[in-house]
């Protein structure tokens, strides 16, 4: 139509005008670092795979996952999740159940029959992996997707280490360890049971490999002095574990006390309970409150009708099994002291979980290495003082937990992969940590954390069944779908839709925003109502 | 077909016929049954196709009809007086957007002190809105002026007002020829509008206009009105050629020929004025008559030229500007740029006052013996202002002016209203 | 509440969309298609609560009509930042005629609609405050009273703003406007006046009322929605905080918008023909100085001294409209004590 002139205008032609010349401050998109993810020893991109199985989409979330960790069934069971403490839900209403998401999409993913994706080329190096534990088959698992032949030499006469040998049945079933070893083993890693190695330089240069990864775990009992009777059955923690792997279960009699206070203890005493013990009874020489195991253990095992005598100490052990006992007063550093009280317990055995020491005799003659309190120092890198000998998990400083051991293989495997191409491996820089006040966190619905089923007392105090149950299809959408994504953008459309200037470009699914800065005038309305802190302000000239 | 019939019926049966979309009525008093009228003729759908709004104000009346306008339909609406006054900024606005919105304008005066007569103050009021104000000289150009109205505002895409005068027109009886539906459809195109509110062909009306533009928008608004100059004659000459009769165009002439002198007046005083030149030409007076009918756009060049002969201009104006003196005749004297000759300003017929013939001739009498004063207020009561003026200078509380005069002249003051 | 609750413990029904949602239950704000019916380049401030308000409540409108829509806008800083001569930022049929008649002039154009047989197109009218509870208002209740064909929405900001904050009848007790400034024995406005146009709405006994709150989207949007479904005259008072005007930081206008509701100092409710049908309740009930101290109108309430009793006749009315509209379930309520 032919407009009169001035007062009627053509619709769209403010788009001239560009306001983005006002701003002084400029929104810009920057992932943070979840907590969870900064708490994961192994390094896992937890939000990243929580994404995709908030959608459903869990051989996607699966997939994401396992570029880190590649046993998420067995994670899924044994470890004591760091992340879900550090998780920011936490101060909402209660931290998202990651442990049980992980083990239901390490369930599906066995129960689906989902497998690694073959590396896309050879690199023609060859790597030799030292331990089957969680260290050896995560650096085995991630060298062999970057193309590396690896070939594991284990002295045992079957894979898992710890987690087969130390962690009881209830707690991880073995089908669930071996379908996540097998996994592995799929994409090529040739596994040699029952190869001690001996000297590692003359193994490495007898099956031509140009570097290898140490990873032989500490299985060697620590013993305290307690005299005992010739008669008195005394054994270990690791005897009574790795026996419950044999067809000859141990003998361990009706009164089993249990000498310790790590989760360790725990785990030997509810096996005793399960092996027909009346009295599983764990002595330990400070309080709950000082006890390394975890509680959520702790109180499964009280639940389980394992005693636990605070604040003593063992003093010696008769023919007859009848142990003296010493009570203990925590002093002002809060570290026990004898009181001079003692009094007796009745046991058919006794079993120590002090901890455990490394083997490292075939580190003998290996020049270079330097090895301090039982454990072989490493760099950063993980290599040890000897060029193209990495070691991790249990034999080198750290906590000693699987997750820990998954990492360390995980980042000796980037590391020996740069060096096996003369480079060296720097990790990506960390982004800023998402916290709990960089979250607007009104946009949250209330949700309490989904409780896992556990196994009725009665067949967790008789059998070896698993003790705590997974999450269904259902359940685990909702937990999945609990998790704040703190940090990174999980298109919830905000900045979109409150810009008051319609300067947020969608993009579509998957493709996230940007900003037009034609006409972003810089208010920050997007960076305030971002729910997860994914939106930062900058100054215009920064 | 010839009717007789209310000044305000007529003009009802003619807007029907113009077929308005949407009318709007608020019934301010002075009131007239123009819109009255149409309200039934929509209800018993005689007028179809036709939304009848009763609103809540005058100035509502004139944006409903600027909402309407815009979006495309013919809209009319009826006022007056205070009516036109609160309505005023909604006047301002329809012109400003150029909305072809016709109004009848009622003639009366504006209070205080309340008076519900006819004059022309109301319309002086609104003279600079940008609205064409086109004036009748008795009911059947009333009617007449309606139909020519519509297709001469809708052409420019500017709004209309016909005024005539109320209650000497809205409410006297007279013979009007109603014209049939045929006549004014043949006359009248559908509105076509120039902009119109169109999910269709979306466009934003009433920017914002800065020191930029917006003197050339005002430019606009009165080349447009210019350009009405040109076509109100040509409307006329159609209207003429398919009614039959003369109504409307920007002047109209009467005994003129040889004229000195020359009465120039609106509305509907007109009549008694040719009556009283009668009188005067047949006692050998040479006067004649000049009735402006279109007084915006103002017809400058066409008065120039119609009085180029004359010696003198008597002005007869039912209004004036307080502090000033006439309002018509200031406007004739740019006509007369050219012809300096004396221009007397009579004002006239304010708030109802009747112009007699006895009154009328007297005037011209002393205008044509260059006797009278450049302003002269018709039948002025002399005594009755200078008490009151008196009263002021001797007493501070001297009282309401109006009580004070109804008091002076005998009137009781309750029976006014 | 017409909001479709929809049960979603990551961001709940609170974000604008969600991936994970079906399309047909996300927003209209989190559509790529969405019209932006006030398009980019518009000159309001930084943060204008207005401008958004406005596109969330017009480009709900459009969806829910399919784009068969013409506005009418009142003077005031809608129609001064959106269509400075050269530039519209319209993307819609849109008229601006003057201050005081807008909801006479929508009047006027839905009659025209209908006489032209044209019902598919649909009608709005929106204005500012002062042009709605002020100098609009007869229009504005001349509509409501002959049910015209009408949705008014009313973007309530609490003063004249485009003028430079002056008072106008929503402007609330005590807060600073140029002519209600922060001196004297009683700074700040006057307590005891102004009124609540939805209530005076909801007195016409139109088929629809309901207020609502750039912070809450969705009740927004499906509030638009339902007014949309229904013919005859309706009307939404959309609660917009002004950074300018208030005092405020422009990243925090949803943040104030929010507290609002929260606090109680703004209902959120929804009414048909006179009857209240429902309210949105309170989530996380708070104290009204938490709204109140990031406005730096209501600044004279906190230094040099604390007017606690100012606060206490501000907290006495949030007070009340809990009450009056019920706006803390009273489980939740029992469940936070």
């Amino acid at each position: 139509m032919e407009k009169p002139f001035a007062i009627t205008l053509d619709v769209g032609s403010s788009l001239a005008n560009k306001t983005g010349s006002w701003r002084t401050y400029r929104p810009r998109y920057g992932d943070r670092l979840p907590p969870c993810n900064n708490a994961c020893p192994a390094g896992e991109n937890i939000q990243g795979w929580l994404y995709h199985a908030e959608s459903g989409d869990y051989e996607q979330a699966w997939r994401v996952l396992t570029q880190d960790n590649p046993m998420p069934a067995v994670m899924g069971r044994v470890c004591y999740h760091p992340c879900e403490s550090k998780c920011n839900r936490g101060e909402l209403d209660q931290s998202v159940g990651i442990n049980s998401v992980e083990r239901f999409l390490g369930d599906q993913a066995i129960k689906l029959g989902w497998k690694f994706a073959p590396p896309a080329t050879a690199s023609g190096k060859r790597v030799l992996v030292v331990g089957a534990g969680p260290s050896g088959l995560s650096a085995a698992y991630h060298l062999a997707r970057l193309g590396h032949q690896v070939t594991i030499h284990e002295a045992g006469p079957l894979a898992g280490g710890m987690m087969r040998f130390g962690i009881p049945k209830y707690r991880l079933p073995r089908d669930v360890l071996e379908a996540e070893v097998q996994r592995i083993l799929d994409l090529g890693v040739t596994l040699e049971l029952n190869t001690k190695v001996e000297n590692i330089e003359a193994s490495m240069q007898a099956g031509g490999f140009d570097a290898a990864f140490l990873a032989v775990g500490a299985h060697i009992a620590k013993r305290a002095y307690i005299p005992a009777g010739g008669a008195a059955k005394l054994l270990d923690a690791m005897q009574v574990l790795r026996g419950m792997e044999d067809e000859e279960k141990p003998m361990l009699g009706r009164r089993v006390v249990v000498y310790g206070g790590g989760n360790t203890a725990l785990d030997v005493a509810r096996t005793a309970k399960r092996l027909g013990a009346t009295d599983a009874i764990i002595v330990y020489r400070r309080t709950r409150e000082k006890m390394p195991a975890h509680d959520f253990e702790v109180e499964e095992a009280l639940q389980e009708g394992i005693l636990i005598k605070w604040l003593s100490t063992i003093k010696n052990m008769s023919d007859e099994g009848t142990l003296t006992v010493e009570r203990m007063e925590l002093d002002a550093t809060g570290f026990p002291q004898p009181t001079g009280e003692f009094e007796t317990l009745e046991a058919d055995s006794l079993v120590l979980a002090l901890g455990q020491d490394v083997d490292l005799s075939l580190l003998n003659g290996v020049p270079g290495l330097e090895v301090e309190g039982g454990v072989v120092q490493v760099g950063p890198n993980m290599m040890t003082g000897r060029p193209g000998i990495f070691a991790g998990g249990d034999m080198v400083p750290s906590e000693r937990t699987v997750t820990v051991g998954i990492g360390h293989g995980k980042k000796a495997a980037r590391n020996i992969d740069a060096w096996l191409r003369g480079e060296v491996y720097t990790p990506a820089p960390k982004h800023e940590l998402a916290t709990f006040e960089k979250l607007n966190t009104w946009y949250y619905e209330d949700a309490p954390k989904t409780v896992q089923p556990t196994l009725d007392l009665i067949r967790r105090q008789s059998s070896f069944d698993e003790v705590v149950g997974g999450l269904n299809e259902t359940n685990a959408l909702f937990e999945a779908r609990r998790c704040l994504s703190c940090g990174n953008c999980f298109e919830c459309d905000n900045c979109y839709g409150v810009c008051p200037d319609n300067a947020v470009i969608k993009l579509g699914p998957g493709m996230r925003f940007e900003f037009n800065f034609d006409y972003c005038k810089g208010c920050g309305i997007c960076s305030a109502e971002c729910p997860c802190g994914a939106i930062t302000m900058v100054p215009e000239n920064a | 077909m010839l009717k007789q019939c209310e000044g305000s019926h007529a003009v009802a049966a003619t807007v029907a016929l113009c077929r308005p979309e949407v009318i709007c009525a608020y019934p301010i008093s002075p009131q007239t049954h123009i819109v009255e009228g149409l309200s039934e003729m929509v209800r018993d759908g005689t007028l179809q196709h036709c939304e009848f709004i009763n609103v809540e104000s005058e100035f509502a009346a004139m944006s409903v009809a600027i909402g309407a306008s815009a979006a495309g339909a013919r809209s009319y609406t009826a006022t007056a007086s205070q009516g036109l006054l609160f309505m005023a900024e909604a006047v301002w606005n329809a012109s400003g957007l150029g909305l072809p919105i016709v109004m009848t304008l009622a003639n009366r005066s504006i209070g205080a002190p309340i008076n519900i007569w006819n004059d022309h103050t109301d319309a002086m009021s609104m003279r600079d809105a940008g609205w064409l104000q086109l004036f009748a000289e008795n009911n059947q150009e009333a009617a007449d002026l309606h139909i020519q109205a519509f297709r001469l505002a809708e052409e420019l895409s500017l709004p209309i007002m016909v005024c005539m005068d109320g209650f000497i027109l809205t409410h006297a009886y007279e013979g009007v020829d109603i014209p049939t539906q045929e006549q004014v459809d043949a006359y009248l195109p559908p509105y076509e509008p120039r902009q119109v509110l169109d999910p269709r062909e979306p466009v934003s009306i009433g920017a914002m206009v800065g020191p930029e533009a917006f003197t050339e928008v005002r430019y606009l608004a009165h080349a447009k009105q210019m350009q009405a100059l040109d076509r109100i004659p040509q409307l006329a000459a159609e209207f003429r050629q398919q009614f039959g009769r003369d109504s409307g165009g920007l002047i109209r002439t009467y005994r003129l020929e040889d004229a000195q002198t020359v009465v120039v007046a609106l509305g509907s005083v007109l009549g008694t004025i040719k009556d009283t030149i009668d009188d005067l030409r047949e006692a050998g007076h040479k006067i004649g008559v000049l009735g402006i009918t279109s007084f915006r756009p103002f017809p400058t060049a066409a008065i120039g030229d119609a009085v180029s002969h004359v010696e003198r201009v008597v002005v007869v104006e039912k209004c004036f500007a307080v502090g000033v003196g006439g309002i018509v005749s200031r406007d004739v004297r740019t006509a007369m740029r050219e012809h300096p000759h004396p221009i007397y300003a009579v004002v006239a017929g304010l708030g109802g006052r009747a112009i007699t013939k006895a009154s009328l001739r007297q005037l011209f009498l002393s205008a044509m013996a260059d006797e009278l004063e450049a302003l002269t207020f018709l039948d002025l009561d002399h005594q009755a202002v200078n008490r009151e003026l008196e009263r002021e200078r001797l007493t501070r509380r001297s009282g309401p002016i109006a009580e004070n005069l109804l008091r002076d002249l005998g009137v009781v003051a309750a029976r006014v209203g | 509440m017409t909001a479709t609750v929809i049960k979603f413990y990551q961001t709940g029904t609170h974000t604008v969309g969600n991936r994970l949602l079906d399309p047909s239950q996300r927003s209209v704000q989190a559509d790529m298609r969405r019209t932006n019916s006030l398009n980019s380049g518009h000159r309001a401030c930084q943060g204008c609560g207005e401008a958004l308000g406005a596109r969330y409540a017009i480009d709900a409108a459009m969806q829910a009509c399919d784009n068969q829509l013409i506005a009418a806008n009142a003077t005031g800083c809608l129609e001064v930042f959106s269509t400075p001569y050269p530039e519209t930022s319209w993307q819609i049929p849109w008229i601006h005629s003057l201050f005081g008649n807008t909801a006479a002039v929508a009047t006027g154009i839905a009659a025209a609609l209908r006489v032209k047989g044209r019902s598919e197109v649909r009608v709005v009218a929106q204005g500012g405050d002062g042009g709605t509870t002020d100098i609009g208002f007869g229009c504005l209740s001349g509509m409501f009273e002959r049910n015209d064909d009408v949705l008014y929405i009313c973007y309530d900001n609490e003063a004249y703003m485009n003028t430079g904050v002056q008072r106008s009848s929503a402007t609330p007790g005590a807060a600073r406007t140029a002519t209600t400034p922060a001196v004297g024995p009683a700074p700040g406005n006057v307590f005891g006046q102004g009124k609540s146009l939805p209530l005076i709405a909801m007195a016409h006994e139109i088929p629809y009322v309901a207020t609502a709150i750039v912070s809450e989207l969705r009740d927004l949007e499906a509030k638009v929605r339902r007014a949309m479904e229904i013919r005859g005259a309706r009307y939404i008072h959309v609660f917009v905080p002004c950074p300018l005007g208030w005092g405020t930081r422009s990243d925090q206008t949803i943040a104030i918008a929010r507290l609002a509701k929260e606090t109680g100092i703004f209902p959120v409710i929804e009414a048909e023909h006179g009857e209240l049908t429902a309210v949105s309740k309170i989530r996380k009930q708070r104290p009204v100085e938490d709204y109140l101290k990031p406005q730096r109108r209501f600044a004279h309430l906190f230094s040099p001294a604390v007017n606690t009793a100012a606060i206490a006749q501000i907290q006495a009315l949030a007070d009340r409209n809990i009450r009056r509209f019920g706006l803390v379930d009273a489980a939740a309520a029992a469940g936070a004590e």
